[in-house]
């Protein structure tokens, strides 16, 4: 076995990573970071919905289950609890909080003597309070604290995480899950908000709009790093250059995508696998990120950007399978 | 047909076992109010502590489980499948002298049974000798005829083995049954183990309770000399699990963890050119030797059951080519069906030439024209059990039948004599136990666990079942049961325990806390 840079080969047993272990690594992780993604927009939507006209609140409900790629029905008039039931409670919706947490705790399930004791006794406990809640009318006032305690538990088995897991071949692929997730469903909410809101370069944000990009920036928990970065005003393509290209705020763009290639290259040492289709696919993703301006990304359209994004998440997603998890038995076999 | 003749356990030792009418040995107290030697300072614990706190322990220790996750599945109802193994936090308390007993007749017995293995799939000498009758070998279910000729690692058939013992109203321990196919249930021991010390730290230190904590580097080492000969790697061991959803999941994921061994499912393995490989992130790694929890009937659909998706196909041939080893190996569970279990005094005696240390329960088996009909006419009063059946299913308790219940097992019996044996009813001993707050007195079993690799070993414990219905004599998890710490106790602490009055404070300090 070759030595890697960044790991001493000595004292450590031929390391070695089942590939449906490592699937499952993956997934519990990409669920993990849905349900809290889903929990803190919807949080933002419900303290948005207090300021807001009842029609304006329907339409963005019906853009926010865009955003989120789950299906509504367009008859159906769209109603706090509706909009709970379906993003928060459903067990049809797969991307639902409740559906959401319980996939990645079964997942985690499959693989339990991968992680930390730690680890699991965290993700159930998760999974048994959100299982414990129910929908309800008083629900809607106890909501916050639930979305926050979702937000809070993910973030809890994520310090754990990191904490008690060794940072080996395992803990990359959790890396790689929620990075990969993030810079899809970062993609798709930032590309639905500016297909919808009118952004001319330049401009401040009217202030009927105002609470929309606000909106936007606490749906990716980033309002206060943003205002760190650009004081409070608001410029449409200072929100997106945010959002996209800082290389250093943890829910954009640039930093996900990052973040999943630096996990790629590793396991492309630990398992001797280099020079494949997913660090290929990530590096270049990676290299669009750094070296486009945000006015070039604007003037062609965020939207059409952002989608371009989420294809190549896309190709990278089959690409890791293809390489780590799935791969054809034959052209591995001794001959 | 002469060869059936005698149920032979039954008429040897019946006279000193079979009173059903006794009353069960009690665990802690030798005469009512007055607790044996080795229970004393429990006694005096659990008199000293409120109810109120022993309730509050009790929900602290079952959160403890449900938290970490410590579950099994109960097959036959859907959603809300995983439960936890209601634990108990009494101890049941055994003395040096019984345990050294216990692991004598436990060491023999397997001794025994293995060299029985190998006899009935090589050269047949106890079958030629009429030991044991011809037609019960070949007719039983778990009989496999592609293990002849078949010769496994240093001759050892069950490496991992958990017997059931219970204990007659006498006091004598008795076997109940063997299970040499995957017995399931130490991680259950392990897990008690962690909650006592958790919860009676002072009273565990004062008792001098043999730790039993080394269980998963024991298996380890049983499984590495297990290794093909031809191996001369360090071997690569993996815990073959049936997946997610068999009822001892969760022990599989804890062996593997504590093990440091890879868990798999058969989807994860594949055999090219009779060698068994895993499919990892970086390729294709050769397995050396699989610790198997899946039943031989789902092993290898090309040789076993064609539509069992859970095994490996041609893993069997690579077993053949000993290119990798099982353990248990394939086909022992002809050695625990419950009719050769009549034998085993015998197959003890062929081998050993020795009497068995720990007796038999009295076995009636049913092809036997007067055991039959004396036992049909008894059903009430009577055990009924299918022969290649665990985990209590396929059983009939007489004393707490229905009347159609009865007739069933009857039709069943006489369709199909081979399948069935009868026992008397035992009244199985009892011990107290923490029910709803209240200490009450619950009927329990003893499963202790035994390995053999270089030696036979077994560490000093095991898991105690516990009957938790009031007057129920079933054990089973499947069935309602839960399960106690065992304490063997060390030998130099045996005789009389030191004052209870420190013992109880340190308790009480520790429980408030």
């Amino acid at each position: 076995m070759q030595a890697t840079d960044f790991l001493s080969t000595e004292g450590r047993r031929d390391a070695v990573m089942l590939s449906r272990v490592a699937d499952s690594l993956y997934w519990m992780s990409r669920y993990l970071e849905r349900a809290e993604h889903t929990a803190r927009l919807v949080d933002v939507e419900l303290q948005l919905w207090l300021d807001q006209s009842p029609r304006a609140g329907a339409g963005r409900w019906r853009f926010l289950l865009g955003a989120l790629q789950t299906l509504a029905s367009a008859e159906e008039p769209l109603r706090a609890t509706s909009l709970l039931d379906t993003l928060v409670f459903s067990r049809v919706n797969p991307s639902s909080i409740v559906s959401c947490v319980a996939g990645a705790r079964e997942n985690l399930r499959h693989v339990r003597e991968q992680c930390s004791s730690e680890m699991w006794e965290q993700l159930n406990r998760l999974y048994l309070e959100v299982m414990a809640s129910t929908p309800e009318e008083a629900w809607l006032l106890k909501s916050h604290a639930f979305l926050r305690a979702v937000r809070n538990g993910a973030h809890l088995f994520q310090g754990i995480t990191d904490a008690t897991m060794s940072h080996g071949e395992g803990w990359q692929y959790i890396q790689l899950g929620r990075y990969v997730e993030r810079t899809d469903t970062l993609a798709s909410l930032v590309g639905a908000h500016f297909q919808r809101l009118p952004h001319a370069p330049g401009q401040t944000v009217e202030s009927a709009d105002y609470l929309e990009w606000i909106g936007l920036l606490r749906g990716c928990g980033a309002f206060e790093a943003y205002c760190k970065t650009y004081t409070a005003e608001i410029r449409p393509v200072q929100v997106a250059e945010f959002l996209l290209l800082n290389p250093n705020f943890p829910h954009s763009v640039r930093f996900s995508v990052d973040r999943v290639e630096t996990a790629l290259a590793i396991i492309a040492d630990l398992t001797e696998r280099r020079a494949q289709t997913p660090a290929r696919i990530a590096g270049r993703l990676r290299a669009q990120l750094r070296f486009s301006p945000i006015e070039e990304i604007l003037a062609a359209g965020a939207h059409l950007y952002l989608q371009s994004v989420r294809l190549e998440c896309a190709h990278l997603h089959a690409a890791i399978r293809q390489v780590y998890f799935d791969y054809p038995v034959d052209s591995e076999l001794p001959s | 047909m002469n060869a059936t003749a005698a149920p032979v356990s039954a008429d040897a030792r019946s006279s000193s076992v079979s009173d059903a009418s006794a009353l069960p040995y009690d665990e802690m107290f030798a005469a009512p109010g007055v607790p044996r030697p080795h229970y004393r300072a429990l006694h005096q614990t659990l008199l000293e502590l409120a109810p109120e706190v022993l309730r509050r322990t009790q929900q602290a220790a079952d959160l403890t489980f449900l938290h970490e996750g410590i579950t099994f599945t109960v097959y036959g109802n859907k959603e809300g499948t995983e439960r936890i193994f209601p634990n108990d936090l009494i101890p049941r308390i055994i003395p040096d002298d019984e345990w050294s007993r216990i692991e004598k007749g436990l060491a023999q017995r397997l001794t025994a049974l293995n060299l029985f293995l190998r006899d009935i799939y090589n050269e047949g000498r106890i079958l030629a000798d009429r030991v044991v009758p011809r037609e019960l070998i070949y007719s039983c279910r778990h009989f496999r005829n592609e293990m002849r000729e078949l010769r496994v690692p240093r001759d050892i058939y069950v490496s991992i083995c958990g017997t059931d013992l219970i204990r007659l109203p006498n006091g004598e321990f008795v076997v109940l049954e063997d299970n040499l196919r995957v017995p399931s249930g130490v991680s259950y021991m392990l897990a008690n183990r962690k909650v006592l010390k958790r919860v009676f730290p002072g009273l565990f230190r004062d008792y001098g309770v043999c730790p039993v904590d080394h269980y998963p580097q024991a298996l380890l080492s049983t499984l590495r000399s297990l290794a093909p000969a031809a191996c001369s790697h360090d071997p690569a061991i993996v815990l073959l699990t049936p997946g997610v959803s068999n009822s001892a999941y969760f022990e599989h994921t804890f062996l593997a963890q504590q093990m440091g061994i890879e868990l798999v499912e058969g989807r994860d393995l594949l055999v090219h050119d009779n060698v068994v490989f895993m499919r990892t992130t970086a390729g294709l790694r050769r397995v050396d030797v699989i610790y198997r929890r899946v039943d031989d009937d789902f092993m290898d659909p090309l040789c076993f059951r064609t539509d069992s998706v859970l095994g490996v196909p041609g893993l069997f041939n690579a077993y053949r080519a000993g290119n990798v080893s099982l353990a248990n190996a394939i086909g022992t569970g002809v050695a625990d069906d419950k009719a050769v279990y009549a034998y085993v005094p015998e197959i003890i005696r062929y081998y050993l030439k020795q009497d068995a240390i720990l007796p038999n329960v009295p076995t009636y088996l049913l092809t036997n024209e007067t055991n039959r009909r004396m036992v049909l006419e008894r059903l009430d009063k009577m055990v009924v059990k299918a022969v290649g059946e665990s985990g209590g299913y396929g059983m009939l308790i007489g004393p707490a039948s229905t009347a159609a219940q009865r007739e069933e097992f009857r039709q069943r019996i006489l369709a199909d004599p081979r399948n069935y044996i009868a026992q008397p009813t035992l009244a199985l001993s009892s011990a107290p136990c923490l029910i709803g707050g209240e200490v009450e007195s619950r009927h329990i079993d003893l499963r202790p666990y035994i390995l053999f690799g270089e030696k036979v070993m077994l560490v000093p414990g095991g898991l105690t079942r516990v009957a938790l219905p009031k007057g129920s004599l079933v054990v089973n998890s499947s069935q309602g049961g839960g399960s106690k710490d065992t304490w063997v106790l060390r030998k130099e602490e045996t005789s009389e325990p030191r004052a209870a009055d420190s013992r109880a404070q340190s308790q009480r300090g520790t429980v408030a806390s």
